[in-house]
């Protein structure tokens, strides 16, 4: 089997919905998920959802850890419960073959070779300013920022990302990387919003908060 | 507890002297970025210490007011990192075209010390050297060609150091 023909059949486990609901469920959590808090939010029995999710950790798309989720320890404090989170890895197949992280590699390399920082953010920020979806358009930023694959959350009155739509080549070329989502966010964000560099664990590292005069 | 810190150094070459109105921002930021590190988790040590005449004499460069050198350890590699570009220093970071002119080669190391030691200049020098002559390794490193911490074995009187397979 060739790397591709592994991502084939990792993918191939999110054909059924309701495990992809339950996917989409764990990776967008910011904490891990529990079997029961998973079937109800998703709308099927404890057991059916105990199912899906074992075999998305068959797939490797999701990973597990077991604590009690009472606080309580020692004798009669019951079996710790079974934990889901997003697996580590990455998958991606495109058909017909295509290799748009080559391109983006070769990209950020030459960029960050020639300085080019300040251009790529000026392109970004204009980029997401003009998204029809971005700012001053009536839309809702979570939405936007959901369709374009940041996964946020409500953490209190401030709106995490919980995934990093960059990862890979935010790991090789941070700076640069980091600097043009920052400007991008900006870009999206608009006059209501306030990017601010607050890292969630594991996911981006922008939190944008509303202004208070809006 | 590994008993290994983590040193890291950078340097650049402001476009103008300190003083000078295209700096200006960089210079009044500075003072805060620092504070920001040094409350930062995993934090252990910067160097203040301006250039010596032994550091000076092995690297002229070091003298040049334009020249900045930041100079820390850290307790991992990852707290470095979060620091470098998950906290608001990256906000100063993604503006460093502003500031700096391009480097024309390395011009940042990374290397394990041992828990307590501080790095000297010449030594910090030394390890961008070492990447520029000799190409990264375990001895200077980068965030990209990352090297495990040593692992300590004492044998006798000595203190050997071997490679970790993986960390973490």
């Amino acid at each position: 089997m060739t790397a591709e023909d592994d991502s084939y059949t990792v993918l191939g486990a999110l054909a059924d919905p309701v495990r992809r609901r339950l996917y989409r469920l764990v990776a967008g959590a910011p904490e891990e998920v529990g079997r029961d808090a998973a079937a109800e939010a998703v709308g099927v029995s404890r057991s059916l959802a105990a199912f899906h999710l074992d075999k998305l950790v068959e797939a490797g798309l999701l990973a597990v850890s077991y604590r009690r989720l009472s606080g309580r320890t020692g004798p009669g404090a019951g079996r710790p419960a079974k934990l889901y989170r997003r697996a580590e890895g990455e998958f991606a197949v495109s058909v017909p073959p295509r290799s748009y992280d080559t391109a983006g590699r070769l990209l950020a390399e030459t960029v960050e070779r020639a300085g080019l920082d300040r251009e790529l953010q000026a392109a970004a920020k204009a980029a997401g300013a003009a998204d029809p979806e971005g700012a001053g358009s009536g839309a809702d930023l979570e939405e936007v920022l959901r369709a374009r694959g940041y996964a946020p959350f409500w953490d209190g009155e401030v709106l995490r990302l919980r995934n990093c739509p960059f990862h890979a080549l935010a790991e090789e070329f941070p700076g640069l990387v980091c600097g043009m989502n920052l400007a991008l966010l900006d870009g999206l964000a608009g006059e209501e919003w306030s990017p601010a560099m607050d890292a969630c664990a594991g996911g981006c590292c922008v939190a944008l908060s509303k202004n208070k005069n809006h | 507890m590994t008993g290994f810190h983590l040193a890291q150094i950078n340097v650049g070459r402001l476009v103008a002297p300190p003083g000078d109105p295209r700096v200006a921002e960089f210079v009044g930021q500075l003072g805060e970025m620092n504070a920001l590190a040094e409350r930062s988790p995993g934090f252990v040590w910067r160097m203040v210490d301006d250039p010596d005449a032994a550091a000076v004499a092995a690297f002229p460069e070091v003298a040049d007011a334009r020249f900045q050198i930041n100079c820390s350890v850290w307790e991992s590699v990852e707290a470095l990192w979060e620091y470098a570009y998950r906290s608001d220093h990256l906000r100063a970071l993604s503006r460093r075209r502003e500031w700096f002119e391009r480097p024309d080669g390395p011009h940042q190391a990374l290397w394990w010390v041992s828990a307590g030691h501080r790095p000297s200049l010449p030594e910090a020098m030394g390890r961008i050297a070492r990447i520029r002559d000799l190409g990264t390794g375990p001895d200077a490193f980068t965030f990209r060609d990352r090297h495990p911490a040593p692992v300590a074995v004492r044998t006798g009187r000595e203190r050997h150091s071997a490679p970790l397979r993986s960390q973490g």
